[in-house]
Protein backbone atom coordinates (compact mmCIF):
# COMPACT_ATOMS: atom_id res chain seq x y z
CA UNK A 1 0.00 0.00 0.00
CA UNK A 2 1.16 3.47 -0.80
CA UNK A 3 2.70 5.41 2.29
CA UNK A 4 0.44 8.49 1.46
CA UNK A 5 -2.73 5.99 1.44
CA UNK A 6 -1.92 4.56 4.71
CA UNK A 7 -0.81 8.01 6.73
CA UNK A 8 -4.86 9.26 5.34
CA UNK A 9 -6.46 6.09 6.72
CA UNK A 10 -4.24 6.33 10.18
CA UNK A 11 -5.29 9.93 10.17
CA UNK A 12 -8.62 9.53 9.66
CA UNK A 13 -8.89 6.80 12.40
CA UNK A 14 -7.39 9.06 14.82
CA UNK A 15 -9.59 11.92 14.10
CA UNK A 16 -12.50 9.58 14.62
CA UNK A 17 -10.87 8.03 17.72
CA UNK A 18 -10.29 11.59 19.08
CA UNK A 19 -14.25 12.61 17.98
CA UNK A 20 -15.66 10.03 20.03
CA UNK A 21 -13.81 10.86 23.24
CA UNK A 22 -15.06 14.73 22.78
CA UNK A 23 -18.69 13.32 21.95
CA UNK A 24 -18.54 11.01 24.63
CA UNK A 25 -18.07 14.14 27.14
CA UNK A 26 -19.75 16.60 25.38
CA UNK A 27 -22.82 14.29 24.40
CA UNK A 28 -23.08 11.89 26.94
CA UNK A 29 -21.18 13.13 30.20
CA UNK A 30 -22.06 16.10 31.74
CA UNK A 31 -18.32 18.65 30.75
CA UNK A 32 -20.84 21.08 29.60
CA UNK A 33 -22.62 21.71 32.33
CA UNK A 34 -19.34 22.22 33.81
CA UNK A 35 -19.33 26.03 34.97
CA UNK A 36 -15.95 26.92 33.83
CA UNK A 37 -16.33 30.66 35.65
CA UNK A 38 -15.68 31.41 39.11
CA UNK A 39 -17.31 29.82 42.46
CA UNK A 40 -17.47 30.89 45.88
CA UNK A 41 -18.21 28.20 49.28
CA UNK A 42 -20.70 28.46 51.57
CA UNK A 43 -20.97 26.18 54.75
CA UNK A 44 -24.42 24.83 56.15
CA UNK A 45 -24.07 22.75 59.85
CA UNK A 46 -27.53 20.69 59.58
CA UNK A 47 -28.26 18.45 62.12
CA UNK A 48 -29.01 15.10 59.87
CA UNK A 49 -27.93 15.24 56.60
CA UNK A 50 -29.88 11.79 55.65
CA UNK A 51 -28.41 10.71 52.62
CA UNK A 52 -26.81 13.61 51.04
CA UNK A 53 -23.72 12.94 49.09
CA UNK A 54 -20.73 15.23 48.09
CA UNK A 55 -21.44 16.54 44.19
CA UNK A 56 -25.13 16.86 44.80
CA UNK A 57 -26.89 19.48 43.18
CA UNK A 58 -27.23 22.83 45.35
CA UNK A 59 -30.84 23.92 43.43
CA UNK A 60 -32.71 27.51 43.87
CA UNK A 61 -36.41 27.53 42.42
CA UNK A 62 -34.88 24.23 40.80
CA UNK A 63 -32.18 25.72 39.34
CA UNK A 64 -28.67 24.12 39.66
CA UNK A 65 -26.78 27.10 41.24
CA UNK A 66 -23.81 25.08 42.64
CA UNK A 67 -22.72 21.56 44.12
CA UNK A 68 -21.82 20.11 47.61
CA UNK A 69 -17.89 19.66 47.36
CA UNK A 70 -17.47 18.37 51.37
CA UNK A 71 -19.02 16.76 54.22
CA UNK A 72 -17.52 16.57 57.31
CA UNK A 73 -18.67 15.88 61.26
CA UNK A 74 -17.89 18.42 63.67
CA UNK A 75 -16.79 17.48 66.78
CA UNK A 76 -17.09 21.39 68.15
CA UNK A 77 -20.85 21.28 67.23
CA UNK A 78 -21.92 17.97 67.04
CA UNK A 79 -23.26 18.30 63.65
CA UNK A 80 -23.21 17.92 59.89
CA UNK A 81 -20.99 20.49 58.29
CA UNK A 82 -21.68 20.79 54.71
CA UNK A 83 -19.21 23.31 52.14
CA UNK A 84 -21.69 24.24 49.39
CA UNK A 85 -19.68 25.74 46.33
CA UNK A 86 -22.21 28.46 44.35
CA UNK A 87 -21.45 29.77 40.98
CA UNK A 88 -20.66 33.56 41.57
CA UNK A 89 -23.29 34.80 38.85
CA UNK A 90 -25.63 33.84 41.84
CA UNK A 91 -25.16 35.63 44.96
CA UNK A 92 -27.73 35.29 48.14
CA UNK A 93 -28.71 37.11 51.07
CA UNK A 94 -27.11 36.57 54.51
CA UNK A 95 -30.39 35.34 55.69
CA UNK A 96 -31.06 32.97 52.99
CA UNK A 97 -32.76 29.25 53.89
CA UNK A 98 -30.65 25.73 53.64
CA UNK A 99 -32.75 22.36 53.77
CA UNK A 100 -32.48 18.95 52.41
CA UNK A 101 -34.92 18.13 49.94
CA UNK A 102 -35.39 14.82 48.03
CA UNK A 103 -36.10 14.78 44.21
CA UNK A 104 -39.33 12.55 43.55
CA UNK A 105 -40.53 10.11 46.41
CA UNK A 106 -36.94 7.74 46.27
CA UNK A 107 -35.00 10.44 44.67
CA UNK A 108 -31.49 11.81 45.05
CA UNK A 109 -31.07 14.94 47.76
CA UNK A 110 -30.32 17.85 47.27
CA UNK A 111 -29.88 21.40 48.67
CA UNK A 112 -32.23 23.88 48.02
CA UNK A 113 -31.89 27.31 48.98
CA UNK A 114 -34.47 29.87 49.14
CA UNK A 115 -33.81 33.69 49.31
CA UNK A 116 -34.36 35.86 52.26
CA UNK A 117 -34.47 39.15 52.58
CA UNK A 118 -31.72 40.76 53.72
CA UNK A 119 -29.76 43.49 51.99
CA UNK A 120 -26.30 42.03 52.85
CA UNK A 121 -25.42 39.29 50.54
CA UNK A 122 -23.43 36.30 51.31
CA UNK A 123 -19.44 36.27 50.80
CA UNK A 124 -17.03 33.59 50.13
CA UNK A 125 -16.37 31.30 53.46
CA UNK A 126 -19.47 32.25 55.05
CA UNK A 127 -21.84 30.61 57.02
CA UNK A 128 -25.47 29.55 56.46
CA UNK A 129 -27.57 30.41 59.56
CA UNK A 130 -30.91 28.87 58.86
CA UNK A 131 -30.72 25.05 58.09
CA UNK A 132 -33.24 22.80 58.12
CA UNK A 133 -32.57 18.84 58.46
CA UNK A 134 -33.03 15.56 56.21
CA UNK A 135 -36.04 14.60 56.45
CA UNK A 136 -36.02 10.71 57.72
CA UNK A 137 -38.72 8.39 57.35
CA UNK A 138 -38.49 6.75 60.80
CA UNK A 139 -38.29 10.19 62.93
CA UNK A 140 -41.45 11.23 60.72
CA UNK A 141 -43.29 7.72 62.11
CA UNK A 142 -42.52 8.31 64.81
CA UNK A 143 -43.47 11.62 65.23
CA UNK A 144 -46.39 10.62 63.25
CA UNK A 145 -47.49 8.03 66.50
CA UNK A 146 -46.60 9.74 69.05
CA UNK A 147 -48.92 12.42 68.00
CA UNK A 148 -51.85 9.90 67.61
CA UNK A 149 -51.22 8.57 70.72
CA UNK A 150 -51.39 11.75 72.42
CA UNK A 151 -54.42 12.48 70.45
CA UNK A 152 -56.23 9.55 71.96
CA UNK A 153 -54.97 10.15 75.08
CA UNK A 154 -57.25 13.14 75.45
CA UNK A 155 -60.29 11.76 75.47
CA UNK B 1 -2.30 -44.86 45.11
CA UNK B 2 0.62 -42.31 46.74
CA UNK B 3 2.62 -42.46 43.33
CA UNK B 4 -0.11 -41.08 41.59
CA UNK B 5 -0.96 -38.45 44.36
CA UNK B 6 2.88 -37.90 44.16
CA UNK B 7 2.80 -37.10 40.43
CA UNK B 8 -0.28 -35.04 40.29
CA UNK B 9 1.16 -32.43 42.90
CA UNK B 10 4.17 -32.52 41.00
CA UNK B 11 2.29 -31.31 37.87
CA UNK B 12 0.54 -28.84 39.69
CA UNK B 13 4.08 -27.05 41.08
CA UNK B 14 5.53 -28.04 37.50
CA UNK B 15 2.55 -25.67 36.39
CA UNK B 16 2.71 -23.28 39.11
CA UNK B 17 6.62 -22.59 38.20
CA UNK B 18 6.12 -22.61 34.38
CA UNK B 19 3.29 -19.72 34.88
CA UNK B 20 5.43 -17.48 37.30
CA UNK B 21 8.27 -18.01 34.85
CA UNK B 22 5.95 -16.64 31.99
CA UNK B 23 5.22 -13.73 34.38
CA UNK B 24 8.35 -12.98 35.09
CA UNK B 25 9.79 -13.32 31.72
CA UNK B 26 6.72 -10.85 30.45
CA UNK B 27 7.27 -8.49 32.36
CA UNK B 28 11.11 -8.32 31.66
CA UNK B 29 9.91 -8.19 28.24
CA UNK B 30 7.19 -5.15 28.56
CA UNK B 31 10.52 -3.45 30.26
CA UNK B 32 12.95 -4.55 26.99
CA UNK B 33 10.64 -2.92 24.43
CA UNK B 34 9.69 0.36 26.64
CA UNK B 35 13.42 0.55 27.09
CA UNK B 36 13.65 0.41 23.03
CA UNK B 37 11.35 2.42 21.96
CA UNK B 38 13.28 5.53 20.81
CA UNK B 39 13.68 4.37 17.70
CA UNK B 40 10.20 3.97 17.08
CA UNK B 41 9.43 7.16 18.86
CA UNK B 42 12.14 8.41 16.19
CA UNK B 43 11.13 7.12 13.28
CA UNK B 44 7.40 7.09 13.49
CA UNK B 45 6.77 5.82 10.04
CA UNK B 46 6.96 2.41 11.80
CA UNK B 47 4.52 2.69 14.12
CA UNK B 48 1.95 4.48 11.42
CA UNK B 49 2.80 1.12 9.51
CA UNK B 50 1.43 -0.73 12.75
CA UNK B 51 -1.36 1.47 13.43
CA UNK B 52 -2.86 0.80 9.78
CA UNK B 53 -2.66 -3.53 10.61
CA UNK B 54 -3.65 -2.78 14.09
CA UNK B 55 -5.93 0.61 14.03
CA UNK B 56 -7.66 0.76 11.03
CA UNK B 57 -8.69 -2.56 10.17
CA UNK B 58 -9.74 -3.19 13.79
CA UNK B 59 -12.46 -0.68 13.00
CA UNK B 60 -14.78 -2.51 11.39
CA UNK B 61 -15.24 -5.09 13.86
CA UNK B 62 -14.76 -2.70 16.65
CA UNK B 63 -18.05 -0.11 15.11
CA UNK B 64 -20.12 -3.04 13.95
CA UNK B 65 -20.40 -4.89 17.73
CA UNK B 66 -20.45 -1.51 19.69
CA UNK B 67 -24.05 -1.13 17.71
CA UNK B 68 -25.48 -4.19 18.33
CA UNK B 69 -24.43 -4.27 21.80
CA UNK B 70 -25.72 -0.65 22.75
CA UNK B 71 -28.99 -1.67 20.88
CA UNK B 72 -29.51 -4.93 22.62
CA UNK B 73 -28.67 -2.98 25.68
CA UNK B 74 -31.44 -0.35 24.90
CA UNK B 75 -34.10 -3.17 24.38
CA UNK B 76 -33.33 -5.42 27.11
CA UNK B 77 -32.82 -2.07 29.49
CA UNK B 78 -36.22 -0.64 28.19
CA UNK B 79 -37.52 -3.94 28.64
CA UNK B 80 -37.16 -3.86 32.55
CA UNK B 81 -37.24 -0.25 32.92
CA UNK B 82 -40.42 0.01 31.87
CA UNK B 83 -41.92 -2.02 34.35
CA UNK B 84 -41.21 0.57 36.61
CA UNK B 85 -42.19 3.13 34.88
CA UNK B 86 -38.98 4.72 34.12
CA UNK B 87 -37.97 4.01 30.66
CA UNK B 88 -36.58 7.49 30.22
CA UNK B 89 -33.82 6.08 32.11
CA UNK B 90 -32.47 3.90 29.65
CA UNK B 91 -30.20 6.12 28.46
CA UNK B 92 -28.46 6.54 31.77
CA UNK B 93 -28.32 2.81 31.66
CA UNK B 94 -27.27 2.27 28.01
CA UNK B 95 -24.26 4.87 28.88
CA UNK B 96 -23.01 4.11 31.89
CA UNK B 97 -23.00 0.73 31.67
CA UNK B 98 -20.88 1.10 27.99
CA UNK B 99 -18.74 3.71 29.36
CA UNK B 100 -17.99 2.15 32.17
CA UNK B 101 -17.45 -1.31 31.55
CA UNK B 102 -18.50 -2.92 28.12
CA UNK B 103 -16.98 -0.04 26.01
CA UNK B 104 -13.25 -0.82 27.31
CA UNK B 105 -13.74 -4.70 28.29
CA UNK B 106 -15.15 -5.98 24.71
CA UNK B 107 -13.30 -3.52 22.71
CA UNK B 108 -10.40 -5.03 24.51
CA UNK B 109 -11.79 -8.60 23.98
CA UNK B 110 -12.31 -7.90 20.19
CA UNK B 111 -8.88 -6.13 20.16
CA UNK B 112 -7.01 -9.00 20.99
CA UNK B 113 -8.55 -11.42 19.19
CA UNK B 114 -8.82 -9.43 16.12
CA UNK B 115 -5.22 -7.86 16.52
CA UNK B 116 -3.43 -9.41 18.95
CA UNK B 117 -3.58 -12.46 17.38
CA UNK B 118 -2.31 -11.12 14.04
CA UNK B 119 0.82 -9.30 16.10
CA UNK B 120 1.63 -12.77 17.78
CA UNK B 121 1.14 -14.74 14.46
CA UNK B 122 3.14 -12.34 12.75
CA UNK B 123 6.12 -11.86 15.30
CA UNK B 124 5.79 -15.88 15.75
CA UNK B 125 6.28 -16.68 12.07
CA UNK B 126 8.83 -13.99 11.73
CA UNK B 127 10.60 -16.09 14.29
CA UNK B 128 9.69 -19.68 12.66
CA UNK B 129 11.31 -18.33 9.20
CA UNK B 130 14.30 -16.63 11.41
CA UNK B 131 13.89 -13.32 10.09
CA UNK B 132 14.29 -11.87 13.46
CA UNK B 133 17.54 -13.90 13.63
CA UNK B 134 18.84 -12.43 10.11
CA UNK B 135 18.03 -9.25 11.15
CA UNK B 136 20.41 -9.45 14.85
CA UNK B 137 22.83 -10.73 12.05
CA UNK B 138 22.81 -7.29 10.25
CA UNK B 139 22.75 -5.64 13.53
CA UNK B 140 19.15 -4.59 13.51
CA UNK B 141 17.32 -5.32 16.98
CA UNK B 142 14.49 -7.09 16.03
CA UNK B 143 13.06 -5.89 19.36
CA UNK B 144 13.65 -2.06 18.18
CA UNK B 145 12.59 -2.48 14.79
CA UNK B 146 9.98 -5.15 14.93
CA UNK B 147 8.26 -5.32 18.53
CA UNK B 148 8.20 -2.05 19.98
CA UNK B 149 6.40 -0.13 16.75
CA UNK B 150 3.78 -3.04 17.30
CA UNK B 151 3.14 -2.23 20.70
CA UNK B 152 3.37 1.52 20.58
CA UNK B 153 0.44 1.19 17.93
CA UNK B 154 -1.54 -1.04 19.50
CA UNK B 155 -1.39 0.98 23.02
CA UNK B 156 -2.19 3.80 20.77
CA UNK B 157 -5.32 2.46 18.75
CA UNK B 158 -6.97 0.32 21.90
CA UNK B 159 -8.37 3.79 23.61
CA UNK B 160 -9.81 5.44 20.70
CA UNK B 161 -11.26 1.81 19.64
CA UNK B 162 -12.93 1.56 23.11
CA UNK B 163 -14.26 5.08 22.73
CA UNK B 164 -15.34 4.41 19.18
CA UNK B 165 -17.21 1.71 20.53
CA UNK B 166 -18.84 3.71 23.64
CA UNK B 167 -19.84 6.35 21.14
CA UNK B 168 -21.55 3.54 18.63
CA UNK B 169 -23.12 1.99 21.60
CA UNK B 170 -25.21 4.89 22.90
CA UNK B 171 -25.82 5.49 19.11
CA UNK B 172 -27.01 1.61 18.97
CA UNK B 173 -29.16 2.24 21.95
CA UNK B 174 -30.45 5.63 20.65
CA UNK B 175 -31.78 3.97 17.49
CA UNK B 176 -33.45 0.96 19.55
CA UNK B 177 -35.24 3.40 22.02
CA UNK B 178 -35.91 6.26 21.13
CA UNK B 179 -35.97 5.77 17.08
CA UNK B 180 -37.96 2.34 17.03
CA UNK B 181 -39.87 2.33 20.62
CA UNK B 182 -40.18 5.86 21.03
CA UNK B 183 -38.76 7.11 24.19
CA UNK B 184 -38.85 10.59 24.54
CA UNK B 185 -35.82 12.11 22.84
CA UNK B 186 -35.50 15.10 25.24
CA UNK B 187 -35.54 13.04 28.80
CA UNK B 188 -33.04 10.27 27.08
CA UNK B 189 -30.09 12.42 26.60
CA UNK B 190 -30.87 15.04 29.51
CA UNK B 191 -30.82 11.74 31.66
CA UNK B 192 -27.60 10.50 30.11
CA UNK B 193 -25.74 13.55 30.92
CA UNK B 194 -26.77 14.53 34.49
CA UNK B 195 -26.19 10.77 35.15
CA UNK B 196 -22.78 10.32 33.72
CA UNK B 197 -19.59 11.78 34.81
CA UNK B 198 -17.03 13.38 32.78
CA UNK B 199 -14.35 12.61 35.64
CA UNK B 200 -15.52 9.79 37.46
CA UNK B 201 -16.98 7.54 34.37
CA UNK B 202 -15.22 8.83 31.09
CA UNK B 203 -11.79 9.59 32.26
CA UNK B 204 -12.22 5.93 34.60
CA UNK B 205 -12.90 4.10 31.41
CA UNK B 206 -10.44 5.69 29.10
CA UNK B 207 -7.75 4.92 31.76
CA UNK B 208 -8.99 1.33 32.10
CA UNK B 209 -8.95 1.08 28.13
CA UNK B 210 -5.18 2.37 28.38
CA UNK B 211 -4.41 -0.59 30.70
CA UNK B 212 -6.16 -2.65 28.60
CA UNK B 213 -3.99 -1.69 25.82
CA UNK B 214 -0.64 -2.01 27.52
CA UNK B 215 -1.75 -5.39 28.50
CA UNK B 216 -3.30 -6.91 25.37
CA UNK B 217 -0.30 -5.45 23.48
CA UNK B 218 2.32 -6.73 25.45
CA UNK B 219 0.68 -10.64 25.54
CA UNK B 220 0.70 -10.42 22.27
CA UNK B 221 4.51 -9.69 21.53
CA UNK B 222 5.75 -11.46 24.11
CA UNK B 223 4.14 -14.54 23.01
CA UNK B 224 5.45 -13.75 19.53
CA UNK B 225 8.54 -13.67 20.79
CA UNK B 226 8.53 -16.45 22.85
CA UNK B 227 6.81 -18.61 20.42
CA UNK B 228 8.35 -22.22 19.62
CA UNK B 229 9.80 -21.38 16.06
CA UNK B 230 7.45 -24.14 14.70
CA UNK B 231 3.96 -24.04 12.42
CA UNK B 232 2.81 -25.96 15.45
CA UNK B 233 4.51 -23.38 18.25
CA UNK B 234 2.95 -20.61 16.09
CA UNK B 235 -0.31 -21.90 16.21
CA UNK B 236 -0.12 -22.16 20.00
CA UNK B 237 1.43 -18.81 20.74
CA UNK B 238 -1.98 -17.25 18.79
CA UNK B 239 -4.43 -19.65 20.50
CA UNK B 240 -2.49 -18.46 24.09
CA UNK B 241 -2.47 -14.89 23.08
CA UNK B 242 -6.02 -14.69 22.66
CA UNK B 243 -7.35 -16.90 26.07
CA UNK B 244 -4.44 -14.94 28.42
CA UNK B 245 -5.92 -11.51 27.28
CA UNK B 246 -9.37 -12.73 27.62
CA UNK B 247 -8.28 -13.84 30.99
CA UNK B 248 -6.03 -10.74 31.82
CA UNK B 249 -8.69 -8.18 30.90
CA UNK B 250 -11.62 -9.85 32.85
CA UNK B 251 -9.42 -9.85 36.18
CA UNK B 252 -7.57 -6.63 35.62
CA UNK B 253 -11.03 -4.92 34.95
CA UNK B 254 -12.23 -6.01 38.45
CA UNK B 255 -9.24 -4.84 39.93
CA UNK B 256 -9.20 -1.47 38.15
CA UNK B 257 -13.01 -1.57 38.84
CA UNK B 258 -12.35 -1.99 42.63
CA UNK B 259 -10.31 0.78 42.42
CA UNK B 260 -12.14 3.26 40.44
CA UNK B 261 -15.41 3.12 41.38
CA UNK B 262 -15.28 2.31 45.03
CA UNK B 263 -16.99 5.01 47.18
CA UNK B 264 -19.11 6.17 44.54
CA UNK B 265 -23.09 6.31 44.91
Amino acid sequence: MQRTTMDLWVGLFVILGIGALLILSLKVGNLNTYSAGQSYQLIGHFENIGGLKIRAPVKSSGVVVGRVVNIQFSLETYDAVVTLSIDSRYIFPKDTFASILTAGLLGEQYIGLAAGGDEIMLKDGDKLMKTNSAMVLEELIGRFLFDKASESNDF
Amino acid sequence: MPKRIISIIQGIGHRAIEGTWQVGLASRFFILVLLKSTTSLRRFGLVMRELYFVGVLSLIIILVSGLFVGMVLGLQGYETLQKFGSETAVGTLVALSLVRELGPVVAALLFASRAGSAITAEIGLMKATEQLAAMGMMAVDPVARVVAPRFWAGVISMPFLAAMFSVMGVFGGYLVTVVFIGVDEGSFWSQMQSNVDFRQDIMNGFIKSCFFGVAVTTIAVFEGYDAKPTAEGVSIATTRTVVTSALVILGLDFILTAFMFRGIS
